[in-house]
Order: C-alpha cells, then structure tokens, then sequence
C-alpha cells in the first residue's frame, strides 16, 4: 500500500484519541486516549521511516515508547494516589487548582 | 587686600562654628567665653574692614571697585556664577557699620543674656547672622547677594524663634520667615528678569550695561527686585513680621531688626542705582512706598503700648525715609541716615533692653514709670537717642533726615509731596519717641522703680510670658532666671555708651553748607556716573530752610509729647475718647494683619483642606489609584476565569491552539 | 495481499480506539486498547518495522497494558459507571472531527511525492534489531541516555506516588521558629502568613 493509507489511518487515530482525551471524565480513560494519540503518532513515523529508507524513524518511535511508558507509570501512580486519598475518579470533579 | 576682604566673611563664619561646635566645651571653660569668642569674632572682621577702608583709599578714585572671586561655581551656557565679592566704597561702609554695631551688641550681648541656657547658641546664631549680612553687602554678583539673602532670612528667622519654647516667638519667626520668601522669590525673579537681557550675574558687567536693558523686562525686574526689599525692609505691605519680631531677645532686635538686616533692602536699591536710574517707574514706586511705611509706622507707633514695638515702628518709619532717600537718588543722605539710624536705633534698643530687664521681663508702657531716678545711664541713653530720633541739633539724626529732606525738596516736581510727608514723618517720629520716654521714666516710680531706688533689682517669683501671660520656666528655650540692666553691667554701659558718643558727634561727618561732607567724598566712586548724585544740590537757602524747619519741628513734637504725657496727664485718654475711630485704626495697626489674613492665608489653608480631604480622596485615591487598580482587577478577573480547574477544558484550548497554528501554516502553503 | 492485511489492521485499529473511547466500562476501554496495539503491530510488520513492531507487542501491548490492567482493577468501583463526557460533550466530537479533516488535508495537500509510493529502496536489514541498536548507539546516543535517565526518573517518581504518607505533620502547639519569623514583621500579608494562617484555620 502507498505511504498514504497508513499516514491516513495514523490521522484518524489521532483525532479518535484527541476526541477521547475531551470527552471521558475517567482519568484512566483519558491516559487511554492518550497512548491512541501517541501510538498514533509512532504509526506515522514508522511509515515516514519506511517512505525515506532509514532507521531513524523506527528509533524516534522506540523512544517515544519509552515515554510513554513512562508517562504511563507516573499517571498510574497519581491516579493510585487519588484512590489512597478517596477522591473521586473523576476529572470533571477535580478542580480545586483553579484560579 | 584681598586677605582683609576674605578675612571679613571668615571671621564672623569661624565665631559662629566655634560656639556652635564647641558649645559643652566652651561654657565649661567659662561662662562668659561663648560670648567674647562672639564678640573677638565680630572685632576681628571690624578691624579687617578698617583695613579694607584704608587700602580701598590707597587706590586711585577711579579704580575703587575691585572684584574677588575666590572659585567658580557654574561659568557655562551663558551663566556666569562665581564666588566673587565686590569691594568698592559702598560695600566697605556698609561693612563699617554692621561689624561695627554688631560688635557693640556683641559686648552688650555677654552680659545681658548670660544666665540664658541657650548662651553658646546665641552667640553662634549672631555670628552666623553677621556673616551672611557680610556675604550680602560684600556680594559681586546676583548668585551671592540672594545667597547671603537668604541666609539672612534664616539667621532672623533663628534668632527671632530663640527662645523656642514659647509659642509666640515661634509663630513670629514663622511669619517673618514667610514673608522674608515673598522678598526672596522676587529677588529671584527680578533677577531673571535683569539677567535674561544683561547675560552676565556680575553686578559690574550688568551696569555697564545698564541703558542697553529694555525698558519693560528692566521695570518688572526692578519692581520685583523692590518687592524683595520691602519685605527686608519691613515696608507696607510686606511688613507686619517686624512688630512680631520683637518677640526674639532685644540685643537680636537692636542688631537685626534696627540696624543691619532691615537695612538690607535700602542696600539693594543704592547697589542698584544704574539700573534704577534707567528705570524711573521702578524708583518711583519705591518713593511711593517709603513715603507711605513712614507715615502709617508713624501713626501706629503713637498708640502702641509694649516699649519695644514702639521702637519697632519707628525702625519701620525711619527705613521709609532711608527706602524714599535711595529711591529718589538721595545716595548719600540715605546711607548716612542708614549710619546715623544704626547708632542711635541700637542704642535705644539696649536702653529699652536695660529697663526690661528692671522689669523683670515686662515689657507694656502701662507698668512702666518713672526710672528717671533708679536709672540713670539708662536714661541719658534714651535721652540721647531720642534727641537724634527727633532729630534735634547737633546730633546726627538732624543731620542725616535733614539732608536727605533738602534734597528730595531739590528734586522738585512731585517730590515736594515727599517733602512735605518727610516733616509730618518728623513730627509724628518726635511725639511718639517722647512719648515713650515720658511715659517710661516720669512721673510716679512704679513698684519696680522704687525697688530698684532702694537698691534691689526686681524678680519675678512666677516667669511668664509678658505677651499671653502663659508661665514658664527657665530652662532651656525660655528666657534665663536673671535679668540684668546697664547700671549694674560695664560691657552693657561700655557698648551703650559708645554708640552714645556716635550717635551725638556722628553728625559731624556730613554737615551741610559744605562744611564736611566725608560720606559724600567716600562714596563718590561708587556713584560716579549717577545722574542724581551729581546733579541733585540743594541750594543753600533751601537747606537752611530746612534745618531750621526740622530743628523746630523736632522741638515741637518733644514739646507736645511733655505736654500730652507730663504736664497734663489726663490729656491722653481725653483725646483717645475724642478720635476713637482713628485711635481704633491704629491700634489695629491700620488692619494689615487681618487684611492679609483674609486675603492669603484662608483662602492658602481652604485650598489646602481642600486638596487634602476632597481632591486627594476623590481624584488620587478614587480614580487614579483606585481606578487604575480596578482596571487591573477586573482585567485579571476576567483571565483569571481561563484558570477552571477543569482539565478537558485545559485539553481543548491545548487542541484548538494546535488546530489553528497547523491551519495558519497550512494556508501559508 | 499487503492490501488485505492492510485493511484488517488498519480496520482493526480504527475499531479498537473507537472501543477505547466510546465504552463506558474502563476495563473494556482497555481490552479495545490492547486490540488496537495489536493492529497496530501489524501495520508495523507491514512497514517493515519488524523490531518497533516486536517491541510494540512485548513493551506496549504486554508490559504497559498489564499495568494499565491493575490499576484498572485496583481502582474501579464496578458500581460507578462513568457517563461519557458532560460539559461540552458535541463540541469535544466537533474538535476531533475538524482536527481530522485538517490532518487528511494537511496529508493530502503536501507536496511529498513520496506519499504515494511504496518507499523507498531499502537495504537489508532495515528494520531489524542490528540497525536499530546500531543507531541507537551512534547516531541517537544522546536520546538513548536520555531516555534510560528518564526510565530512572520515572521509576523513582512512581515509588515516591505510591508510598503511604499521610502530609505533612504538624505538633499543634509547638510552632516552628526560623530567622525569618524574628526578622518580619506581622501583619504585612506575605505568603508564609497566608500559609500559616491556612493551617492555624484548618486546625
């Protein structure tokens, strides 16, 4: 298939997630859609990787796996936290950090 | 000679700062020695000025004006301010006479307010003051004159708030320091206006050009100029802070208000005679205005009761006949009045001081009578001053008013009204010194007197003030526990005895008919090229005339006043009662105090309540700070609204930036 | 053939990040999630990524999501089901909707002739794990380390996250004195006033 489709569906993925991170009052869900976005974006630098004929595509994607992991952990690790202190799961009730 | 005219300013400056600094370690030394540092200070600069008299003689007549000029100050852009001095034949008789009267204070000084806590201040106050009146008659250019102005202001200022507790003295030194600033200002703005056409602050660059000035800017400059004077010189309307002043101790009044500093404006106008004589307006209102002080000062003093003010506006009077002198070309009569006035003034100040202190501080005419007995020095010193005052032949006084009357009756024109306001001047001056002399040493010994007779000096078990009658003590900031009087004191008898000597042999300078005339000769230098000093003669028939007049209005007036006070003494109140409006008006000193008080201070204070409670509240703390900061607030209200809490909406703003940045970069494309 | 793959894991990850974000149960959201890793990995293999696509599988779809399982169980309440969305629900759909149509035109708009083709010619072994580690470690040195420096920090701040503490304690009655206490004045509204007065309010 033509470079392309894959960018194509790399958009549709990331606007899908985009969506998600809007919509869901679930943190868990929202980090969910995160990774959508982020995955989203790997797929295209793999196809851009493929469409010029070197690796640096592929590695840029590794490490952007590597931060998301990351990321993973931390949110996971607040969220937990969030739980300990029996607040709410939700991001729509969480808002006393405003100004 | 340039040392000797150096010396003049630095010695009383030296004096000043030796008390001043030294004021513990002095009086521990001795009491007295404040004083005599005081007072060496002040001979020091007497004897540095005769040098000057005898070196300015050396040299030739036409080269009599020398300019030192010690540093340069700003010499850029058209400014010429320097540290220069001028030494001609007018700044060096001037000197004359302020170091010498004040030298005289000076002895009379350390004896009278020697128990005073304030000594060491007193005297460090005094040699300041002598000093910047050095600095004002020895100044070159405008920059020194306003300067030595107005440390003169601030000296007068110090010396009449001496006794800084009491609030009389106080409220007196402010007002005299107040309007002392009206004549700074148009000292200062006449000075502009003179400076801005002439381009030089030098007084000798300023009157070579004299008849180059127009005429407009020259006139407003040297009314200005004049508005400075009369308020030195306590002239109407500027001068209701000269009675205040007699709040301050009495050798302050003798030296400053008498003598040296209320001469300061007559100074001026003779300093500035080229550019006056270019301005005829100008010199007119001063003549005007003179003639004017002379004759009301002369009414009020009819009428007042506290002895000093009596003295006080015969000062004011006799200044209006030196301020019409100057103003009319009368150099030389004017300055010899300046001369013979500081003798006679002074003395009658010491004198006036002397029966204070035999009052215990008291100061009314009404508690006062016959001292003739208990003091006799004092007495003849006040007969002596009184007869010049008079102006009785041969003292000086007769003299110096006379001339200065003959030639103004020379002048012609006009000035006969002058003339003739001169001799009711005279008479008036006659009635009121006597007046005060009859009143205050005929007649049955007061309480005081009688004790004084028997030998004991009167204290006053309660110390009050003899204005409001408020108690004080005697510490620091009121006057000292002991009074002392001429009798029992030689540097007082000594001081007052030689300005007795003056005042009687001092008219011998100037006797007319050409018999002497070393003024004139003197100051010839200084006025050469003046239009009135060598054109104005009176001729003799009118100066004999004239002496004669004044000879037999002097006497008339003493005559009247032995009459009213002595011979009959219910004469008096009889005719209070008969002119009680104008007996009214005088008492209330023609009403100036109130007529400025209604003119400038209410509506200065309304317009500062005002700008304090309304303009401040509503416009700076309303709309400009209160308004600035509700913008803000409300500006940062609405973004604060941005900040929810709310993390999707925190996501969308994050997702239309990036939509609207990668539009605007794909429509670039 | 690659063309009929292609559509099933194209498909396949469409499907599962819908799933993500239209199912109400988290725990299904991450069942579609995994779904999608997985087609994702084989559109990976189809743009011969074998290693990114092997360390999709075993890194994302087996290690992250395990994870992500966990906390799943650990936190859902299976009686709170969660609605979708609230406030500006239409208009977070609108915004996904418009940033898909600019992404599609962004794409199709580029001049990049090489959208349209296969790629280019590659050597062997692209994609493999030597090449990648090859330019791991010469040409991406720097984000290499960086990324295991990132790894340690994360690993710490998930630690420090998950201990059990309580705030921080104060002895009531024994107020802690510093130099700045002596030196300021009262009264004068400074922040360590409002914090104090925070916690004198709330005790």
């Amino acid at each position: 298939m033509d470079i392309g489709w894959y960018l194509a569906v790399s958009a549709i993925v990331f606007a899908i997630g985009a969506g998600g991170v809007l919509t869901r009052r679930n943190p868990l869900v929202t980090l969910l859609c995160l990774e959508l976005m982020l995955n989203a974006a790997n797929l295209a630098l793999i196809a851009f990787s493929r469409m010029h004929g070197n690796g640096d595509g592929q590695v840029f994607a590794i490490i952007v796996m590597v931060v998301a992991a990351c990321e993973v952990t931390v949110g996971l690790g607040v969220i937990v936290a969030m739980h300990r202190r029996r607040l709410p799961i939700d991001v729509d009730e969480l808002r006393e950090l405003h100004g | 000679m340039q040392t000797l005219a150096w010396l003049v300013l630095i010695l009383p400056l030296a004096g000043s700062l030796v008390s001043a600094l030294g004021f513990r370690a002095l009086v521990r030394v001795s009491p007295r020695l404040p004083g005599v540092v005081g007072t060496v200070a002040i001979a020091g600069a007497f004897a540095c000025s005769i040098g000057l008299l005898v070196k300015l003689q050396d040299l030739p007549a036409d080269g009599r004006q020398v300019v030192f000029s010690a540093w340069d100050y700003v010499v850029t852009g058209g400014v010429d301010a320097r540290l220069s001095i001028l030494v001609d034949p007018l700044s060096v008789f001037m000197a004359l006479v302020v170091t010498g009267v004040s030298m005289l204070i000076h002895l009379y000084s350390t004896t009278y307010l020697l128990s005073d806590r304030g000594y060491a201040r007193f005297f460090s106050y005094l040699n300041f003051f002598v000093f910047s009146m050095l600095v004002l008659v020895l100044a070159g250019n405008f920059v020194i004159l306003v300067a030595g102005w107005a440390f003169v202001g601030a000296a007068s200022y110090l010396l009449i708030s001496f006794w800084y507790r009491r609030t009389t003295a106080t409220s007196a030194g402010i007002k005299a320091f107040v309007i002392n600033v009206v004549g700074d200002v148009g000292i200062v703005l006449g000075t502009y206006f003179i400076f801005r056409h002439s381009h030089t602050l030098d007084f000798l660059g300023t009157f070579s050009q004299a008849d180059k000035l127009p005429q407009g800017s020259l006139t407003a400059g040297l009314i200005l100029l004049l508005v400075g004077a009369f308020a030195k010189s306590a002239q109407i309307p500027l001068h209701t802070w000269l009675p205040d002043a007699m709040e301050g101790p009495t050798p302050v009044s003798a030296l400053i208000h008498a003598a040296t500093m209320v001469t300061a404006g007559v100074y001026l106008i003779a300093r500035m005679w080229p550019l006056f004589e270019q301005a005829p307006g100008a010199a007119d209102v001063g003549s005007a205005i003179g003639l004017v002080t002379l004759l009301v000062a002369g009414t009020i003093g009819l009428v007042v009761t506290d002895l000093k003010r009596v003295i006080a506006y015969s000062t004011m009077s006799q200044i209006g006949y030196m301020i019409m002198a100057v103003s009319s070309g009368v150099y030389v009569g004017g300055l010899f009045h300046l001369m013979t006035h500081a003798f006679f003034k002074a003395l009658l100040f010491m004198a006036a001081g002397s029966i204070i202190g035999a009052m215990a501080g008291e100061q009314s005419l009404d508690r006062m009578g016959g001292f003739r007995r208990a003091m006799p020095f004092t007495f003849l010193c006040f007969v002596v001053g009184g007869l010049c005052l008079a102006g009785i032949p041969p003292f000086s006084g007769f003299f110096s008013k006379d001339e200065i009357l003959s030639f103004l009756g020379d002048r012609g024109g006009w000035y006969w009204a002058l003339y003739a306001g001169g001799y009711v001047g005279a008479l008036l001056t006659a009635v009121y010194t006597w007046r005060m002399i009859f009143r205050a040493f005929f007649g049955e010994p007061v309480p005081e007197a009688a004790e004084l007779e028997r030998g004991h000096l009167h204290h006053a078990e309660v110390h009050v003030n003899p204005a409001n009658g408020e108690v004080e003590d005697t510490d620091v900031g009121f006057p000292g526990p002991d009074h002392h009087i001429a009798e029992r004191s030689l540097p007082m008898k000594v001081a007052m005895g030689l300005l007795a000597i003056a005042a009687t042999v001092g008219g011998v300078l100037q006797i007319p008919f050409g018999a002497t005339d070393a003024v004139d000769r003197f100051l010839a230098p200084t006025f050469a090229g003046s239009r009135m000093f060598e054109g104005v003669h009176p001729s003799d028939g009118l100066t004999l005339a004239g002496m004669v007049l004044g000879a037999a209005i002097g006497l008339l007036g003493i005559a009247i006043a032995y009459h009213v006070w002595v011979r009959r003494p219910g004469t008096s109140a009889a005719i209070q009662a008969r002119f009680a409006g104008l007996h009214r008006l005088f008492v209330n000193k023609w009403y100036f105090d109130e007529a400025i008080d209604a003119l400038l201070v209410r509506p200065a204070a309304w317009l500062g309540r005002f700008f304090a409670q309304t303009f401040e509240r509503l416009v700076v703390d309303g709309t400009l700070v209160g308004g600035t900061t509700g913008v803000i607030s409300a500006a940062s209200a609405t973004v604060r609204r941005l900040q929810s809490g709310f993390v999707r909406a925190y996501a969308a703003l994050l997702l239309v930036g990036l939509v609207a940045v990668s539009l605007y970069f794909l429509l670039q494309t | 053939m690659s063309a009929v793959l292609f559509f099933i894991a194209g498909l396949g990850a469409v499907a599962g990040a819908l799933g993500v974000v239209f199912l109400r149960n988290a725990f299904y959201s991450v069942l579609a999630l995994v779904c999608h890793l997985l087609s994702l990995a084989a559109l990976f293999l189809l743009l011969d990524a074998q290693f990114v696509a092997a360390a999709q599988v075993i890194v994302y779809a087996g290690a992250v999501m395990v994870l992500y399982v966990f906390v799943v169980s650990y936190v859902s309440d299976a009686s709170a089901a969660m609605p979708v969305g609230g406030v500006g629900r239409t208009t977070g759909y609108l915004f996904a909707v418009a940033l898909a149509a600019e992404l599609m035109i962004a794409m199709l708009g580029s001049g990049l002739k090489a959208i349209d083709s296969r790629g280019a010619h590659f050597a062997a072994g692209f994609g493999g794990p030597g090449q990648i580690g090859e330019l791991l470690l010469t040409k991406f040195l720097f984000a290499f380390e960086a990324a295991s420096f990132l790894l340690l920090m994360a690993a710490v701040g998930a630690v420090v996250l998950a201990r059990r503490r309580g705030g921080v304690v104060e002895e009531p009655g024994r107020p802690v004195l510093s130099v700045m206490d002596l030196i300021r004045e009262d009264n004068l509204g400074s922040m360590a006033e409002a914090v104090n007065a925070g916690h004198g309010g709330e005790r």
